[in-house]
């Protein structure tokens, strides 16, 4: 064998180990997708429009701010360093009857959220009991869990396939009983690990409900989800969820998350 | 074949057969072209470079404005008595209510005005009294709020205010309530009826502090007769309006304190208060009137996750300190007040919670000495305890709300329910329906007492 036949040889021996390297592995994939999807930037804040429109079309807006800080001050996945504690302040201006109301939790890693409900015809903070995180989020289509993120050791995950644009993720419950779908399936988009795509399929395996992205934008150099659609495929069923003004590193606060600020919200922030 | 050769063959295979064993795609998914997600807006290219440089579609943050919120709602309600009241009409309720809410913003303050204007079929009482709240006018809301110094607010003019760990049970939140409104049906915001005070509130990180200081005593929008009957022991009887209570108002302040933090997911409180009994408990026998007895309290409250839910317990002590309270029958004597409370949702939407709350009259021998001394009939128990239940659903998307909520007596061996539906038909009309069911044997018990008032109620309410 001589040296150009061994440079091939290695070359050749290499490529498939190459294509490895290249394509992360399904932790980093996860990883960085729930990093994009809840824990970009130190905080962030955003005005939040969601439509729910019933299968007779018969609509129904919710209108609120959103406001996110996170306690770990990376963003970085390695030794999943991005993610800890993080606060959400959910101020609802729309429909009447919610105007003013405040939503506020305290999320969690390891143990159960602690949320509040401010109430300001009563003057009342309220500690909300509720631990199911598969309730729906003010009557939208979209969940609790959907709205502050899904627990990663709650599911196994497995990279089922990719092509030019996606991975293709399979997630099932570690604890079936627990929820109402068998796996759902996410289209990951590969260059900027955004969920373009969710599907949820019913313990018969039927497909029930779905999550789609219909616009990105890239907002302080953070590419962010700004309109999406969640359909349930039963009830026909959706909403579109629209984000603007949008902003990254904001400056919050930690005291912002807290009794005071129930009771009296942190206007420059809510414009 | 050249051992080279042979290594490239084996090498190319191994990498075909790896990608052979790659996963099978599952069914839906055989066809990627048709079932792969289409790239939304903002993806067709690849997402830019983090710069700053493009700073176009950054919302600018408009400071120095100032907004104004209106909202508000237009509500019609009614209500009838299930059963006949000597002392009162047929219609428990019969109003329409427009509320209007304005909070103006400006960079160093928020004003807020809220008014109701009522039209009020069922009341007798027709001149405008902001005070309690009857006439054509109730002002909920006209205060300022602001911060003086970062780690301070300042809430200043009418407000409502709501402090303690209870759930329609109120130990330490010594602010008026309007009970007259909760048990003829009206919207729950009306449980809460508004101070004129100035609430001053200090922030640090080892304790946080609630100063209130009323300088006109607010009492409770109290059962009076106007609305609903109750039991005189005067008279020893029922009776309703044609014996309105007009209690004297003591012309003196109030002062509230709390000073709370949170360590962990423990709430912690300490309470105090200084002013008067909020309803008139007292009575003035030499000039034939209800008053409203001095009263000082302290309490503390801790309210936690626990177990799969939220638990509460809330401790005060009402110190009824006039002069020979224990002995006048016509002061109540000193309380120690308890409550226990324990909340979860015990399946999605399906919230269950309940508590234990009890008086304990100290001093009780001599209650007994003084109330015998003038013959009284009915008598107090030392101690009165009451169970609470409250179960509260919530279907339809959540756009119907069910919820029942139950008092129960032991003591006084008496009741009162309270069911009600709430339906969002859309995001400006809502339906509401209810009751108010009193059940007990004696007449002189608290909740027995209005068994003449039993009542259902509908509304239907615009909001903007």
């Amino acid at each position: 064998m001589n040296i150009k036949q061994l440079i091939s040889f290695l070359v050749i021996l290499s490529t498939p180990t190459l294509t490895v390297a290249a394509s992360p592995s399904i932790d980093e994939i996860i990883h960085q997708t729930n990093q994009m999807a809840y824990y970009q930037g130190r905080d962030g804040r955003a005005k939040v429009k969601m439509t729910i429109s019933d299968a007779q079309k018969r609509t129904r807006t919710r209108e609120f701010i959103i406001l996110r800080r996170d306690e770990p001050a990376s963003d970085d996945i390695k030794n999943q360093a991005y993610l800890g504690e993080q606060k959400l302040y959910v101020y609802f201006n729309r429909p009447a009857d919610v105007n003013k109301m405040v939503f506020m939790v305290h999320k969690k890693i390891n143990s159960a959220d602690d949320r509040w409900l401010y109430l300001p015809a009563l003057d009342l903070v309220k500690r909300i009991a509720a631990t199911d995180k598969r309730t729906s989020f003010v009557g939208s289509n979209f969940l609790y869990e959907d709205v502050s993120g899904r627990n990663l050791q709650e599911d196994r995950h497995a990279l089922i396939g990719a092509d030019e644009q996606y991975y293709i993720i399979e997630n099932t419950p570690v604890k079936a009983d627990e929820v109402e779908f068998s796996k759902y399936i996410m289209y990951i988009h590969k260059t900027s690990f955004l969920p373009i795509q969710t599907k949820y399929f019913d313990k018969q395996g039927n497909l029930y409900k779905s999550y789609t992205a219909l616009a990105v934008e890239t907002i302080d150099g953070h590419p962010t989800i700004t309109k999406s659609n969640a359909i349930n495929l039963i009830t026909g069923s959706s909403t579109l969820m629209e984000y603007s003004a949008v902003q990254y590193d904001v400056g919050l606060p930690d005291n912002i998350f807290s009794e005071r600020f129930l009771r009296k919200a942190p206007r420059q922030f809510l414009r | 074949m050249r051992f080279s050769t042979l290594l490239l063959l084996i090498s190319t295979l191994i990498v075909n057969s790896i990608s052979i064993a790659a996963p099978d795609l599952p069914d839906g998914l055989n066809a990627p072209s048709i079932t792969t997600p289409l790239l939304p807006d903002g993806l067709f290219k690849p997402p830019s470079l983090p710069e700053r440089i493009d700073t176009s579609k950054q919302p600018e943050s408009p400071l120095n404005t100032s907004t104004l919120n209106i909202s508000g709602f237009a509500d019609y309600r009614v209500g009838i008595r299930t059963q006949q009241d000597p002392n009162e009409n047929q219609q428990s309720l019969h109003e329409m209510r427009f509320q209007l809410a304005l909070q103006k913003e400006t960079t160093s303050s928020v004003i807020n005005i809220t008014a109701d204007f009522l039209a009020d079929g069922t009341s007798s009482q027709h001149a405008i009294d902001l005070e309690s709240g009857q006439g054509w006018i109730d002002l909920r809301e006209a205060n300022i709020v602001i911060s003086p110094l970062s780690y301070i607010d300042v809430k200043i003019g009418r407000q409502i205010l709501t402090w303690g760990t209870g759930d329609l049970i109120f130990i330490n939140d010594l602010f008026p309530k309007d009970w007259q409104a909760f048990f003829i049906g009206r919207d729950l915001e009306y449980l809460k009826a508004p101070s004129d005070a100035i609430k001053a509130s200090f922030f640090s990180a080892p304790i946080n502090v609630d100063i209130v200081y009323t300088p006109q005593f607010d009492a409770d929008r109290s059962i009076s007769g106007d609305k609903l009957s109750y039991f005189s022991p005067l008279s020893d009887s029922l009776v309703g309006d044609r014996n309105i209570i007009k209690p004297h108002r003591p012309h003196a302040d109030e002062f509230a304190l709390r000073v709370y933090k949170n360590i962990g997911t423990n709430e912690l409180a300490l309470y105090a208060y200084h002013g008067f009994w909020k309803s008139p408990v007292g009575f003035d026998p030499i000039n034939n009137a209800n008053r409203y007895p001095a009263l000082r309290s302290i309490g503390l409250s801790l309210r936690t996750p626990i177990w799969q839910g939220i638990g509460n317990i809330e401790l005060g002590y009402y110190d009824s300190y006039e002069h020979t309270a224990s002995d006048n029958p016509f002061t109540p004597n000193s309380e120690a007040r308890l409550l226990i409370g324990y909340e979860q949702e015990l399946i999605r939407n399906l919230t269950v919670s309940m508590q234990y709350y009890a008086e304990w009259m100290q001093d009780y021998d001599r209650y007994k000495t003084s109330m015998e001394f003038i013959g009284a009939v009915h008598k107090k128990d030392e101690v009165r305890q009451i169970l609470t239940n409250r179960i509260s659903l919530q279907t339809h998307q959540q756009n119907v709300a069910w919820s029942i909520f139950t008092f129960y007596s032991p003591t006084d061996g008496d009741g009162y329910v309270r069911p009600n539906v709430h339906y969002k038909y859309n995001d400006n009309w809502s339906l509401e329906t209810g009751g108010n069911v009193f059940i007990g044997q004696e007449a002189n018990t608290f909740f027995a007492q209005f068994k003449k008032n039993n009542n259902l109620y509908a509304s239907i309410r615009y909001g903007f």
